[in-house]
């Protein structure tokens, strides 16, 4: 801030435009309620009085996508869900957030082996910002990958670099390579 | 329909030979009051309900497929995972097949420390159950007193066990770890706490004005209904009536398992008389809530009494299951939170640990299928009183 | 009434269509011929001694070991049950519980794909509407006469009965790796 700083009163704070937008957006994400599985109840207990989401913001569930910008995915997702899951990744407006809550969307959890029908990582269906992993996870991991949102939010860049927001870009494709098919062909 | 001259204030009555449109609306799976994942496809003319059809499936998670690729200590926590509020139960369930197969006897402690964590468990349930029914009817302040009393018990198992949702902690043989030292006193203190809290939540729900109008008289579900749909647990019990004779139809009852014949508690089966507000009939949305209510009380009462038993109770928390499963088959019901849930194995006739098949009879799945004539010609207002009268779990359902 | 009554009650009235019985195990079942379902399954509702109100659930299970090399030890020939568990609506003193099974091959007329058919239930009790369509949904067994045998659990385009042993899981579904 250079030379504006302490050329006024103490009561008045400098600071940048983008700044100042992303401290207000990271100071009230609006979750959607969206639970699955057993991690909406954990979602539950967070947003109850001893955990308190409130604290840091993230308290006013919204029962739409459309008026939400943090989808936390609570729980399985599976097959007959993963286009509906889509769907609401969809309507929401950007810039909206991921959280994967539990081993189930990290990467299909306990259902990894024989769940014919679980998708393996919600990270397949929509792109992932924060991971929180656990089975389920405790309420106090699920307020740290807020939390890690909020970092994120924090850094956005969108009014400086006049580029749009970065959105995160699924690191995985899908599908895995075989070791024959990773050797170069000859 | 010109049925001019009756009430208009019956909102289900159509006042003017207007001819409207049928019309499909999708209720779910994304919806905060259907608990979960379960879609509703309503068929309605204006705001009054034709037809529901319940779709589910969305959160099948293969757990019978897994079943039989796993031995039975490495099922239990998939059980957990089926009714994710009351966890405890199911491995009780899941335990008591396997142990029917294998003809175990467990010892008198472990059963004492089933009943004691089952019961506990149902209290949780039904807080959960209390509070996102409110939730469902537009009333914030029950879901977070409930809350408040279920931190409490999660805090008791997760001193029991190290885990706050999934337990795993009754296994097959009796129940994984002893209780830990002074328990059993946290355990009373927090009966003692729980008992006058009761009270707020009657004044809270019960005999509010507004809870009372939006669930009384609605969802009627007959005895007869109810028994030809397989419902149980406090769904059938809400539509059985005690001066016409009815059973007190709870398997803790009629088939004791784990000693419940030497505990005394009493069956919840309506009428209510010292309860019962004006305009609820037995079998409407109303009891079924109130069954799980004074449910809660019941299970105090056993807990006390575990507690007490537990003092002098005899033999090992513990018996070591056989490694293999003897050829044969066993179906166990017990009395869950939201209904019988039976679970069903299948031994192999090879020496295996595997089991051929399992099985989850499910409560909740029975129940819901009631819905569509629970919610014919209803409002569409009332759909979601109804639903969260049922207290389904997604999980339990598609397992 | 003890399962050996029970068993005692049938016998009298189906004399041998009661293929075979056992009731040592830890649940008592009987055996019947799919043609005769819907007669047996009527008169133990509607029979005063009986009165089985409940069908409790419906199970099929897959008779095969898919493993080529373990299948001579297995102890059974391949083939598809359907287990009907019943219970009364009865005070304690009363109350009884008793099973139905039936045995089916894993395809009809043994050609794959031709799924094994048996009379649906649904018009004795309506818990066997929706557990009939699990059971075909996840094991594969189709039931002449229900209302509307569409799959339950899984989406409608799903390829395959799960619950069969030699089931194969999917590579993919929809653009979304499964595997």
């Amino acid at each position: 801030m250079g030379w504006l700083e302490g050329r006024f009163d103490e009561s008045v704070v400098t600071t940048t435009l983008e700044q100042a937008m992303n401290w207000a957006r990271e100071s009230s994400m609006w979750p959607m309620t969206f639970g699955l599985a057993c991690c909406a109840i954990e979602m539950m207990a967070v947003g109850c009085s001893r955990f308190d989401i409130d604290r840091f913001g993230a308290g006013a569930f919204r029962a739409t996508p459309r008026q939400a910008d943090l989808m936390i995915v609570a729980g399985t997702v599976n097959f007959k869900m993963a286009s509906r899951v889509r769907r609401l990744y969809n309507q929401m407006p950007d810039p909206k957030f991921v959280i994967a809550m539990g081993a189930c969307t990290c990467g299909g959890g306990p259902y990894y082996m024989y769940g014919y029908n679980v998708v393996k990582g919600v990270d397949l269906v929509v792109p992932v910002d924060v991971y929180v992993p656990g089975c389920p996870p405790r309420p106090e991991a699920l307020l740290e990958g807020l939390m890690r949102i909020q970092d994120k939010v924090k850094g956005m860049k969108s009014l400086t670099k006049g580029q749009p927001i970065d959105m995160p870009i699924p690191s995985r494709t899908g599908y895995t390579l075989l070791p024959t098919e990773l050797a170069p062909q000859v | 329909m010109a049925t001019a001259n009756l009430a208009i204030t019956d909102p289900t009555v159509i006042e003017f030979d207007v001819r409207t449109d049928e019309m499909l609306v999708n209720m779910g799976p994304q919806h905060p009051s259907t608990h979960g994942v379960l879609r509703l496809v309503l068929r309605t003319d204006g705001e009054v309900i034709s037809e529901v059809t319940p779709h589910l499936g969305y959160l099948h998670r293969c757990a019978e497929k897994i079943g039989e690729n796993v031995t039975p200590i490495q099922f239990i926590p998939y059980t957990d995972r089926m009714d994710y509020l009351a966890a405890m139960n199911m491995n009780l369930g899941f335990s008591m097949a396997v142990e029917k197969l294998c003809a175990m006897q467990v010892p008198e402690k472990a059963q004492v420390i089933r009943v004691i964590i089952a019961e506990m468990n149902r209290i949780a349930s039904h807080l959960v159950g209390m509070g996102a029914y409110g939730l469902d009817l537009g009333t914030f302040s029950p879901f977070l007193y409930a809350f408040r009393e279920r931190e409490m018990i999660l805090d008791l198992f997760e001193e029991v066990c190290g885990a706050r949702l999934t337990y795993s902690y009754l296994t097959v043989g009796g129940a994984h770890d002893d209780l830990p030292a002074g328990w059993v006193e946290a355990c009373q203190k927090f009966l003692d706490y729980l008992k006058p809290r009761i009270d707020e939540y009657h004044t809270l729900l019960t005999r509010n004005h507004i809870f009372v109008q939006r669930t009384a008289n609605i969802g009627l579900l007959s005895k007869q209904q109810a028994l030809t749909y397989g419902c149980s647990g406090p769904m059938l019990r809400g539509s059985l009536d005690r001066t016409q004779g009815d059973p007190e139809f709870d398997l803790r009852k009629i088939e004791p398992y784990c000693g419940y014949e030497q505990y005394d508690f009493k069956a919840v089966v309506p009428p209510f008389p010292e309860w019962v507000p004006a305009g609820a009939v037995i079998g409407d949305a109303w009891h079924r809530f109130m069954v799980r209510m004074l449910e809660v009380i019941e299970s105090i009462k056993i807990v006390e009494q575990g507690l007490r038993k537990y003092a002098t109770a005899q033999g090992s928390h513990r018996i070591d299951p056989p490694k293999h499963l003897p050829p044969g088959e066993a179906y166990v019901e017990t009395e869950c939170p939201r209904g019988q849930m039976g679970f069903y194995v299948v031994g192999r006739f090879t020496k295996d640990p595997v089991p051929l098949r399992v099985r989850a009879r499910s409560s909740s799945f029975c129940n819901l299928s009631v819905t569509n004539e629970l919610c014919h010609r209803c409002l569409i207002a009332d759909v979601p009183a109804i639903v969260g009268s049922i207290d389904i779990v997604m999980g339990e359902i598609d397992r | 009434m003890t399962p050996a009554a029970i068993l005692d009650v049938l016998k009298q009235r189906f004399g041998d269509k009661i293929k075979s019985s056992k009731l040592d195990g830890p649940d008592p079942f009987a055996v019947i011929d799919p043609s005769d379902l819907l007669e047996v399954c009527r008169f133990l509702r509607d029979d005063s001694r009986l009165g089985f109100a409940f069908l409790n659930c419906i199970s099929g299970v897959d008779y095969l070991e898919p493993d080529p090399k373990k299948a001579p030890k297995a102890g059974f020939a391949p083939h598809l049950e359907v287990v009907y568990h019943l219970s009364n609506f009865a005070p304690k003193e009363r109350f009884h519980r008793f099973g139905l099974k039936l045995i089916l091959p894993r395809w009809k007329d043994n050609k794959p794909g031709a799924l094994p058919e048996v009379p649906s239930v649904t018009s004795l009790w309506r818990t066997a509407d929706w557990h009939e369509r699990e059971v075909y949904d996840l094991c594969g067994v189709w039931f002449t006469g229900h209302p509307e045998l569409t799959r339950i659990l899984l989406s409608d385009d799903w390829q395959g009965h799960p619950l069969r042993k030699d089931y194969e899981f999917p590579l993919e579904y929809h653009g979304i790796r499964a595997r």
